[in-house]
């Protein structure tokens, strides 16, 4: 399919022009950066690597963020397959509205959604922040508050990718189903859901990608507390700016490696699919 | 003056899609490239266009050699399967394109896009978007827009092809009106055989990259060169040791010097026709033979179902060695 | 509707009401309940409108260059064909996946102080160029794409036999079939640029009338306890995001009319 769209006319000058173009700008500003951070990391060979591993704080950091990344993703994925089936099998009111909304989170600055989280579940002056105080719930400066900011930010991922693919789909294998005698939810767990689980684990591969990633949000909701609410991100910038720059690209280098590895998984997957 | 087709070759990798192609289509005339899918007559059509370029030969149109000619400077009105509108602009600009690209006087082609808009019945959709048309509109607005820069030869891939049945014989019918209006020489591309002996003045017979036979559709149908046009042209059977059309049979209930005889082992009335099956006796050619009649004729003979009949070619038949 | 559709759906607007449409009204009551004047000294304040002018201006032009960068590059992923040209799908994905933190790490390592083509970008308010060119650099590319790859060549090629050009069917018969496209990703690229905060942390230093962006102000703000003032820039901020929302939306109608 790929072979039809390549330009049937000969190549000419500005076919070079551009093709040279990208390719530069896109060197310029991602593959020879990327390429120097990943040398740094092993100027000293695994020695600041293995530096990460030994300091407590820093291996409780990562854990915080793979905790964090794998809990807002698990939330993500129930609620964006269920909006997902919604949004796309049912009509109600007010469903392109919603639809508009979920986007949301895409184009919120960070730093806007720690904000946001802070002025309504804050401990001290939130909306509902004192009264969940009051019955233990401690969200803002606490690993529930880097929950949610984290949650807030992939939010739209999953939907974004089961959507277009339950549209494409369409209804028919699932009135099949019914008309064969099989109840809502069996039609949901045997028929729809494996139709539609490339969409989910693409989904969920950028949700813990984007989650695990995220610094802005958290940085406002943690209050950065060393061993406590520090996450793999904070720890980062915390490491530059205490002249650790080689812990920081260690740091560094293992959350890029996986966002990296899982995106690349994730279009290799897509592309092996659509042939 | 005409378009002249000499030694054309073309090769897609190691796949050969046309193999020594020489031909000559008549001003004026509408000609029909036949044949099966994969056949090469589409490649030819796009090679006259300039949408292919030919590995050896020559493409002249109308006494200019056009075998490096760029597409765009050909032209040449083609028409697509699918149409290819151009979504975002109404029918009258799209209608409008080839002049605003040669860059005529708006009065002027205003003027152009009515007359054009008039002849394919459209004036009421000028100002919709082709996505608001149905299938057969959006093909007599394709078909306008490649006449309104007055091509030298209009070209057309399969034009019904993405039409449904009904609405495919009324274009059909429609576009052997145009040409008799219009007189522009036309190339049309098809493997549908009715709508080619229907519609054209002369037809080419394509198949594997080569040419079969070229002529009138009475020519091709009433004397075929070989076996593949005779069978691609219309139904053949085999009676005996040779391929005859099933209602050029003649079938009689009582003994006669017959070619073939046995009984009416199959019955299936397809509107006014009857469709016959008729498993001979012979041992050497045992294939059922098939025999097409009229309801009329077959009430006169008393024919039913079971009934044993003695076949025979009609007089003056074609025939062809199978 | 059945009622277990009825159920799920009063409980999913629910949490996420509870998660996201609350909290950001929160940041917008938290404004106006400040009072108008509030609002009007905080983003006028010397450093935050210098901010803001260069959080804006900074976005703009970089949302220009990716149009630009964004439709070439699509193009050639789709239409190009060269060794190698796999590695350019992963390239362009990297933005997207890296943390912002790390972004600017890396940006730190080309264009910082040891930088090995003597281009010292970092503590300029070139850094904040930069910095929004990478982390925006998918969001074109990624809209056109599809497009492209959708795009019947026959219309193409009917343009050229009616007469056009090559740059000329580029111009009438492509672009307009792309801008939707492109400004979706525009749109996109924009609100992303405005609220970028992590990788400028590293990069640009942060320094006040030079490279600080209006986000580094909201956090400020929140530093020093100043709710309603940190609310103020953040709904400036929230209603760019609201406007890219509707410009999506309305592209995406316009293109289904089309059909």
């Amino acid at each position: 399919m790929a072979e039809s769209h390549v330009t049937r006319h000969a190549r000419g000058p500005v076919t070079y022009l551009i093709r040279v173009f990208a390719i530069g700008y896109l060197l310029l500003l991602v593959a020879w950066p990327v390429a120097l951070v990943v040398t740094h990391t092993f100027d000293d060979g695994l020695h600041s690597l293995r530096a990460v591993f030994s300091d407590p704080d820093t291996v409780h950091a990562l854990q915080l963020s793979v905790i964090a990344a794998i809990v807002a993703t698990a939330i993500n994925t129930v609620f964006g397959v269920g909006m997902s089936l919604l949004l796309v099998r049912s009509e109600f009111w007010g469903k392109r509205l919603l639809s508009a909304l979920l986007d949301l989170p895409l184009s919120v600055s960070p730093i806007v959604v720690g904000l946001a989280l802070v002025l309504v579940y804050g401990g001290r002056d939130g909306w509902f922040g004192p009264t969940l105080d009051g019955w233990g719930i401690h969200v803002i400066f606490s690993t529930p508050g880097i929950i949610l900011a984290t949650a807030f930010v992939s939010l739209p991922l999953v939907i974004r990718e089961v959507v277009p693919t339950l549209r494409e789909i369409g209804i028919e294998q699932e009135q099949a189903a019914l008309s064969l005698g099989a109840s809502t939810w069996q039609t949901f767990w045997r028929i729809t859901l494996p139709s539609i689980r490339w969409a989910v684990v693409y989904g969920v591969v950028l949700t813990l990608a984007r989650s695990l990633g995220e610094f802005g949000a958290v940085k406002v909701v943690s209050g950065n507390v060393l061993g406590q609410t520090r996450t793999a991100t904070l720890a980062v910038e915390e490491k530059y700016l205490n002249f650790e720059a080689d812990v920081a690209y260690a740091i560094a280098f293992l959350l890029a490696s996986v966002s990296v590895v899982a995106i690349a998984i994730v279009s290799f997957l897509r592309s092996r699919k659509a042939h | 003056m005409s378009i002249e087709i000499t030694g054309v070759n073309k090769r897609f990798g190691d796949f050969v899609a046309l193999a020594d192609i020489d031909l000559n289509i008549p001003t004026g005339q509408l000609t029909a490239l036949l044949g099966p899918s994969g056949g090469g007559k589409t490649t030819l059509l796009r090679i006259i266009a300039g949408l292919e370029e030919t590995d050896t030969g020559q493409i002249v149109i109308e006494g200019q050699d056009a075998t490096r000619l760029p597409v765009q400077k050909r032209n040449v009105g083609f028409v697509f399967q699918h149409y290819a509108a151009f979504k975002h602009l109404s029918v009258a600009r799209n209608i409008a394109f080839g002049l605003e690209i040669r860059k005529r006087p708006a009065d002027e082609i205003n003027r152009k896009v009515g007359e054009l808009l008039d002849l394919v019945h459209l004036r009421q959709f000028a100002h919709r978007l082709p996505s608001q048309l149905s299938g057969g509109q959006r093909q007599r607005m394709a078909l306008a827009r490649a006449l309104a820069i007055e091509p030298t030869v209009l070209l057309l891939d399969e034009p019904f092809g993405a039409l449904d049945a009904k609405v495919r014989k009324e274009l059909r019918d429609w576009l052997r009106r145009l040409h008799d209006e219009v007189h522009v020489t036309t190339v049309f591309v098809t493997h549908d055989q009715e709508e080619a002996l229907e519609v054209a003045d002369s037809i080419v017979v394509i198949n594997e990259g080569r040419i079969e036979q070229i002529g009138t559709p009475d020519e091709l149908y009433d004397a075929p060169a070989s076996d593949f046009v005779l069978s691609f042209l219309g139904p053949v059977t085999k009676l005996g040791d040779r391929l005859i059309r099933p209602h050029d049979i003649e079938i009689t209930r009582y003994e006669q010097a017959a070619t073939a005889s046995g009984p009416i082992t199959r019955w299936t009335r397809v509107g006014f026709e009857i469709r016959l099956e008729v498993t001979p006796d012979d041992v050497l050619h045992p294939d059922p033979v098939q025999v097409t009649v009229t309801r009329a004729e077959a009430t006169a003979l008393g024919l039913h179902l079971g009934d044993r009949v003695w076949l025979r070619p009609a007089i003056g038949a074609e025939q062809v060695k199978a | 509707m059945t009622r277990t559709s009825g159920i799920g759906l009063g409980v999913a607007v629910l949490w996420f009401s509870l998660l996201v449409l609350i909290p950001l009204s929160a940041v917008v009551v938290t404004t106006t309940e400040g009072g108008w004047a509030n609002f009007w000294r905080t983003i006028t304040n010397e450093q935050t409108a210098h901010a803001i002018r260069l959080t804006v201006l900074a976005a703009v032009v970089v949302t220009v260059v990716n149009v630009f960068s964004g439709t070439a590059i699509a193009w050639v992923l789709v239409r190009d064909r060269f060794p190698g040209k796999a590695l350019l799908e992963l390239i362009i994905d990297i933005p997207f996946a890296l943390p912002t933190i790390v972004a600017g790490l890396v940006l730190l390592s080309l264009y910082g102080n040891d930088s090995p083509l003597g281009l010292h970008l970092s503590n300029s308010s070139w850094s904040v160029y930069l910095a929004f060119a990478f982390v925006t650099l998918p969001f074109v590319v990624r809209m056109v794409q599809p497009v492209l790859e959708e795009l019947d060549l026959d219309v193409e090629e009917a343009a050229a036999s009616l007469g056009a050009s090559r740059f000329t069917t580029f111009r009438r018969i492509l672009l307009p079939s792309l801008a939707p496209a492109i400004a979706a990703g525009a749109a996109l690229s924009f609100a992303r640029a405005v609220g970028e905060y992590g990788s400028l942390v590293l990069l640009s230093g942060n320094l006040p009338f030079k490279s600080e962006v209006a986000s580094v102000r909201i956090l400020s703000a929140i530093e020093n306890d100043n709710p309603a003032g940190a609310a103020s820039v953040a709904t400036l901020l929230l209603l760019v995001s609201l406007l890219v929302i509707v410009v999506l939306d309305v592209v995406q109608r316009k293109v289904a009319q089309r059909g």
